[in-house]
């Protein structure tokens, strides 16, 4: 015990002392989210709008008004046929495209369903999902108030028709802050840690330290307990650039989001305490964990659905601890569902702590050479 | 006297590298044991092998009654080291890498205070607990190493070439310190290239390309491994006539020392010859450590070519 909290005080005086590092671990969180959560917000809103109105009546204008007051289509021009919406599309020069058939307004008059055409460029998932997810609650809004102001009416009488282009699968706005936090925790951690052993051995102070009774299990839990705080700070950090400023709502309880937490952040501290033990210089270390993280990004939902990969890959991706926080976090923030529910996940997790610490732990020599 | 050290034929390779050799040591408790050779002879190498971080090839060791490969870990409690580089945490105080050590060594709280303060007192560190080790010079530095490497009182202590590249006035420092570690009864164990430390040693071993060459105690080293008659001869241009007087039938051995040479010859009776045959004056002195070393080095080269 003595011997653990040794290592634990001088890992986190050293941390003290590495001001410039320090500030990466505050700074990083803040920075990341804010490039990719403003690029996220402006993008989504204002989506450039090209409008084909065949109907010019009252009815029409009135639901372009309504798509424009949203605030996330410009119409920022009118064009006169179906193949000048496509091409306008296909150029880049709109995002999106809202079509109204010539017999818009007597349909809505006759009590019939009046069909609205949208199309949206998803090959920017991004856009298409939230114009998308604009255009249907729009066309539901509309609906409602023409049901409540007439008795009789047996169909809706709007039907707005999305059709996303290039790429059916969509992801939300939302879905981005909490995975960036967890890229950002596995990022930090994992690089991080995988200096931790590879550092002292670089500056010969391991040398000294494998010649006093220290055991491997005691140096190992020392060094990463500095570290589990250091998570948890970031993660405060992020939550909270979420809340203020993107306005990301935690749904579910935040004492189940620090508690599940520290499962994803002793597995990512495992992974680097492992590649520190394994790699023989620095540069190395810093090699390797790259090597964990491009993965990481890549297959584990973050940039892409999982749903969407090859089955191969989907296995592949479930070697990673983010595929699961990812699941825990999206859970808990956007769901608002508990433990009950990421049992198979936190299971996972604790897994990949228990595994990769007992491996670091065997990997430990105290030899040199 | 009771050996707390010994070595039976320890060997250790590396691929097809020999380091060590059929190494065969004996320590006594208590004293100081100087380890010399040349860059590159194994002592470090040897010195690891004793304090259990590496394995041997073939051979075995014992330190303080444990196997160095089966006991590595009761041995670690046991002794203290100071390797080459002075390994200290540069981005910690004086204070805090003397904290970490004691707590690695799991002294009792009650006496960490006690024996850090003490240890400052050792190392002359009293007042600059609260200096950044980076901040630290040479001499302070190796000070704060050996402060650091028996703040558990070890029984043996392992320095490895402590005092290379310090100033000669931390030197002397040093070297009291562990003169008087001795005499309160530590064992030391100290690979070293100065000869005036070599002296204060109790028994020398001298390795050469991983073999023991000579172990014994410095006198009977100065007395014993020198056959013939040592003279110190001033002569002028003495590095031009060096080949010349080495070519003489009754010359061993010819070495310069500063502006004079040293010749073995034979016997006494050829100083007055030795004068004739140069132009210089000489002089019969006994030889010092530094003569053994050279000649005993040069024995061993022969012998390898």
């Amino acid at each position: 015990m003595s011997r653990i909290l040794a290592v634990l005080k001088k890992e986190f005086l050293q941390m003290k002392r590495d001001r410039l590092t320090l500030g990466m671990i505050f700074m990083l969180p803040l920075v990341q989210l804010l490039l990719f959560g403003f690029a996220i917000q402006t993008e989504v809103k204002h989506i450039p709008t090209v409008v084909f109105d065949q109907s010019l009546t009252w009815s029409s204008r009135d639901m372009l008004d309504a798509f424009s007051a949203s605030g996330y289509f410009d119409v920022t021009c009118a064009a006169k046929s179906y193949e000048e919406v496509t091409e306008m599309i296909d150029s880049g020069k709109v995002k999106a495209g809202i079509i109204f058939p010539p017999d818009f307004e007597e349909k809505i008059k006759r009590g019939d369903t009046a069909p609205l055409q949208v199309l949206v460029d998803a090959s920017d998932s991004m856009v298409s999902s939230s114009a998308i997810a604009t255009a249907n609650s729009i066309g539901l809004l509309k609906s409602q108030k023409i049901i409540a102001q007439k008795a009789n009416i047996q169909n809706m009488p709007y039907d707005i028709r999305v059709r996303p282009w290039y790429n059916p699968d969509g992801i939300t706005a939302y879905y981005m802050v909490p995975a960036i936090l967890g890229i950002i925790v596995t990022m930090t951690m994992v690089m991080m840690t995988s200096m931790a052993i590879v550092r002292e051995r670089e500056r010969g102070t391991l040398e000294q330290l494998i010649v006093t009774p220290v055991r491997p299990f005691e140096l190992m839990i020392g060094k990463i307990i500095p570290y589990i705080a250091l998570g948890y700070l970031q993660i405060t950090v992020a939550l909270l650039v979420g809340a203020i400023i993107f306005k990301v709502p935690v749904r579910g309880s935040l004492l189940e989001l620090y508690l599940l937490t520290l499962f994803f952040i002793t597995a990512s501290l495992g992974l680097g305490i492992l590649i520190s033990n394994i790699a023989k210089n620095q540069m190395q270390a810093f090699q390797m964990s790259f090597f964990v993280l491009l993965p990481s990004i890549l297959l584990s939902g973050f940039m892409f659905p999982r749903e969407a990969m090859p089955v191969i890959i989907q296995y592949i991706g479930n070697l990673i601890p983010l595929t699961y926080y990812l699941t825990i976090i999206r859970g808990i923030v956007l769901k608002g569902i508990g433990f009950g529910y990421l049992l198979p996940q936190v299971t996972s997790l604790l897994i990949f702590s228990v595994l990769l610490l007992a491996l670091s732990i065997a990997k430990f020599k105290k030899k040199i050479a | 006297m009771e050996y707390v050290v010994t070595t039976r034929e320890l060997t250790r390779k590396f691929g097809s590298f020999t380091a060590v050799n059929n190494l065969s040591i004996s320590i006594r408790s208590g004293e100081i044991f100087g380890f010399l050779g040349p860059n590159g002879s194994g002592k470090s190498t040897t010195i690891r092998m004793l304090c259990g971080i590496l394995e041997p090839t073939s051979g075995e060791g014992s330190v303080l009654g444990y196997d160095i490969s089966r006991e590595p870990e009761k041995i670690k409690q046991k002794i203290g080291y100071m390797s080459q580089k002075f390994s200290l945490y540069d981005d910690l105080t004086v204070q805090e890498n003397l904290e970490f050590y004691a707590g690695l060594y799991s002294i009792p709280y009650s006496q960490r205070k006690k024996r850090i303060e003490e240890m400052l007192r050792m190392a002359y560190l009293t007042g600059r607990e609260n200096m950044l080790a980076a901040h630290l010079s040479g001499g302070w530095k190796q000070r704060l190493a050996l402060g650091c490497a028996i703040i558990s009182r070890p029984s043996i202590l392992f320095l490895d070439e402590p005092t290379s590249g310090i100033s000669p006035t931390s030197r002397r420092m040093f070297f009291k310190i562990i003169q008087e570690l001795a005499a309160g009864g530590t064992t030391i164990m100290v690979t070293t290239h100065f000869m005036d430390e070599a002296e204060r040693c109790r028994n020398i071993a001298f390795i050469s390309n991983g073999t023991l060459i000579a172990n014994d105690t410095p006198d009977s080293l100065k007395n014993n491994v020198i056959k013939g008659c040592l003279v110190e001869l001033e002569v002028t241009g003495a590095m031009e006539k060096i080949s010349h007087i080495e070519k003489l039938p009754w010359v061993k051995e010819c070495s310069i020392h500063g502006p004079l040479l040293h010749v073995l010859l034979e016997s006494e009776a050829h100083i007055p010859e030795l004068e004739r045959h140069t132009g210089g004056k000489s002089k019969k002195i006994t030889p010092s450590l530094e003569d053994v070393f050279v000649s005993l080095a040069r024995q061993n080269r022969r012998q390898v070519s």
